[in-house]
């Protein structure tokens, strides 16, 4: 009974890593179809901001909720007038280009932060469940999660600039003559998105060893949830990470945690090969 | 050497051949199949680790070298048609080929206990291969290829698959697989199978892409799991860019200048190697989408009124220059 909570914990915690780190993607894939290469870094980045800030004597989470996002937002920002918004409708230069952002920041952040692993103590402490030693923050990594999607789904679904920024996507020209700057819709988008991912490093910062390189252990993950997923937002979002979630703990469990992610991976490859436009481009169409 | 002056000794220069030899296996299947493959480097990794293991199993070296070409090019087969006849394309195609390079990565950096043994090899994890039989004088087994003589068999092959691939280009197969890059539909409804055409032209890739990875394993003398990393993927990309796909010609002039600036970085610390990577591809991507080679080209024939570019000699018959440049941006999109 024990172990089966402890399954079940654990599964969710899986689901919830995946929202988490696919976030900021999918607000970006899915409202804007761009596909930002440089997303495992942006995570990156939002982990160090919060390492560093923390080390700055800023309070635990204060630095992973709020300097985290916030830095990376301002990073996206820079990144997006710079090098985004010529490339907007050339989608095969976009992830070239963003590719080429994401080996800058590392050679960047290796620079700055030299090419080490660091992390920040966990800040919450673990509990026993029957037999079975559990890790509170993996409890509040799902409780991130959860609040994330909310929000995602709250902007989106009910506020004048969710409503906005999703006609806006759908046809800017549109959106152009009614009085709209679409130019400025997409920049805070795509720095929306940048903040999500720097929430997503932030919370994951005390539960990772952070290197310059560690964005790739994100981005193939984040990838995959979000194409599988289709360009729902946040249906796609919760459906896929839902289904690859689930695999690749359950794998886990029954493997190592590598063949687990190797499982992930295999999964997605055969879902897209079934399924080329995405779950969400099959059933559940027209869903934000 | 004649080189000497640049700093360059025929030991850089082997893997510079090697480079051009892998930027020209994407730069084909990119630029003139239309297939843009984020995995190259899967391939490279699979022909070098197919070789060491292969060679560690026979103790000789030449069935392994066509091994390494044949394995990667029947991998790039089933996974290209895999993709293909599911009619996966742009994106998706792009990150499929993304994740298959990082299930390998992942795979062979877990390989390191004892259960992961083909043959005789031992799969080695993180630490890789070292200590296989490397090339030698087929008709003398004594005489080790290597040094000086490595690069000039390097840089042959290198010729020689760069003479292979235009005569290619120029068969009826290769004008099809031109028109199936310029306009898959038409190609289709003229009655050709682009699927299987496509997962030919990525076969072949993958098959020279092995030839650079056998070359680079004889070169490294150990294959590791870093074959298969991102940056490798990266870099390969980052040399067809630079030097202008849609060319055969600027991946090998792309590879050789990255490969060779990369050469000079490695000599200080001041400056990240990645960075100045980096940096280039959203440069090139940003201000030069077509590459240096066919703006030189381009250059060139203005003043003399030629076509240089094979790009532009494909579509000889097209009514103006102007029209088919506006038509080829619109295809690199």
């Amino acid at each position: 009974m024990d172990y089966a909570a402890v399954v079940i914990v654990e599964v969710f915690y899986g689901i919830s890593v995946l929202v988490l780190i696919s976030a900021g993607l999918a607000v970006v894939f899915g409202m804007m179809r761009v596909i930002n290469l440089a997303h495992g870094e942006f995570i990156t980045l939002g982990g160090y901001a919060a390492i560093t800030a923390h080390s700055l004597g800023v309070p635990i989470f204060i630095s992973t909720l709020i300097v985290a996002p916030i830095v990376v937002a301002i990073f996206g920002l820079v990144v997006e007038r710079l090098i985004v918004r010529f490339l907007y409708g050339r989608l095969i230069n976009t992830m070239l280009a963003t590719w080429g952002l994401s080996l800058l920041m590392i050679g960047g952040m290796t620079m700055i932060f030299g090419n080490t692993t660091t992390g920040i103590p966990t800040p919450i402490s673990g509990f026993t469940l029957g037999r079975y030693q559990m890790s509170g923050y993996n409890l509040f990594v799902i409780f991130m999660a959860i609040v994330t999607v909310i929000i995602i789904y709250g902007v989106l679904k009910t506020t004048r600039a969710g409503l906005i920024a999703r006609g806006a996507m759908q046809n800017p020209e549109m959106a152009n003559a009614f009085g709209y700057n679409t130019s400025r819709i997409y920049m805070l988008t795509f720095t929306a998105g940048a903040a999500l991912s720097g929430l997503a490093g932030g919370v994951m910062a005390p539960l990772v060893g952070l290197n310059p390189a560690s964005g790739a252990n994100y981005i193939a993950k984040a990838f995959i949830t979000v194409i599988s997923g289709g360009t729902s937002v946040v249906s796609g979002l919760l459906s896929s990470a839902t289904l690859f979630g689930s695999v690749s703990q359950i794998v886990t469990f029954i493997s190592t945690s590598v063949v687990g992610e190797i499982a992930l991976l295999i999964a997605a490859v055969i879902l897209l090969r079934l399924l080329p436009t995405g779950i969400t481009g099959r059933f559940l169409k027209g869903r934000v | 050497m004649a080189l000497l002056p640049l700093g360059v000794d025929t030991f850089t220069l082997t893997v510079l051949c090697i480079y051009a030899l892998l930027g020209l296996s994407l730069g084909f299947i990119w630029g003139f199949g239309g297939i843009l493959c984020f995995g190259q480097a899967a391939f490279f990794g699979l022909g070098a680790y197919a070789y060491a293991i292969a060679a560690i199993n026979f103790g000789t070296p030449w069935a392994p070298f066509f091994i390494a070409i044949i394995f990667p090019a029947l991998i790039a087969a089933v996974f290209g048609g895999m993709l293909f006849f599911g009619r996966l394309n742009d994106v998706y195609l792009a990150v499929l080929t993304l994740v298959f390079t990082l299930i390998l990565y992942k795979f062979m950096n877990v390989t390191a206990g004892e259960n992961y043994i083909i043959g005789k090899a031992r799969l080695g994890g993180y630490n890789g291969i070292p200590g296989f039989e490397t090339l030698s004088l087929p008709w003398d087994p004594s005489e080790y290829i290597y040094g000086d003589s490595l690069f000039y068999f390097s840089l042959s092959l290198l010729l020689l698959v760069f003479l292979g691939l235009r005569w290619l280009l120029k068969s009826p197969f290769g004008r099809v697989m031109i028109g199936v890059r310029e306009n898959e539909l038409r190609a289709e409804l003229m009655g050709y199978d682009v699927r299987l055409i496509k997962t030919a032209v990525f076969a072949i890739g993958g098959g020279v892409a092995g030839l650079a990875g056998c070359l680079y394993a004889n070169w490294a003398e150990i294959v590791t799991p870093n074959l298969f990393s991102l940056g490798q993927s990266a870099e390969v990309i980052i040399w067809v860019i630079v030097g202008g796909a849609g060319t055969l010609f600027g991946p090998i002039l792309g590879a050789a200048i990255m490969g060779y600036m990369k050469f000079l970085l490695g000599q200080q610390s001041l400056i990240d190697n990645t960075l100045v990577m980096g940096a280039v591809l959203v440069l090139a991507v940003l201000l030069l989408p077509r590459g240096i080679f066919p703006v030189i080209a381009d250059r060139f024939t203005r003043k003399t009124g030629r076509e240089r570019t094979t790009r532009s000699r494909s579509s000889r018959k097209r009514p103006t220059r102007k029209r088919h440049r506006r038509r080829e941006g619109s295809n690199e999109q």
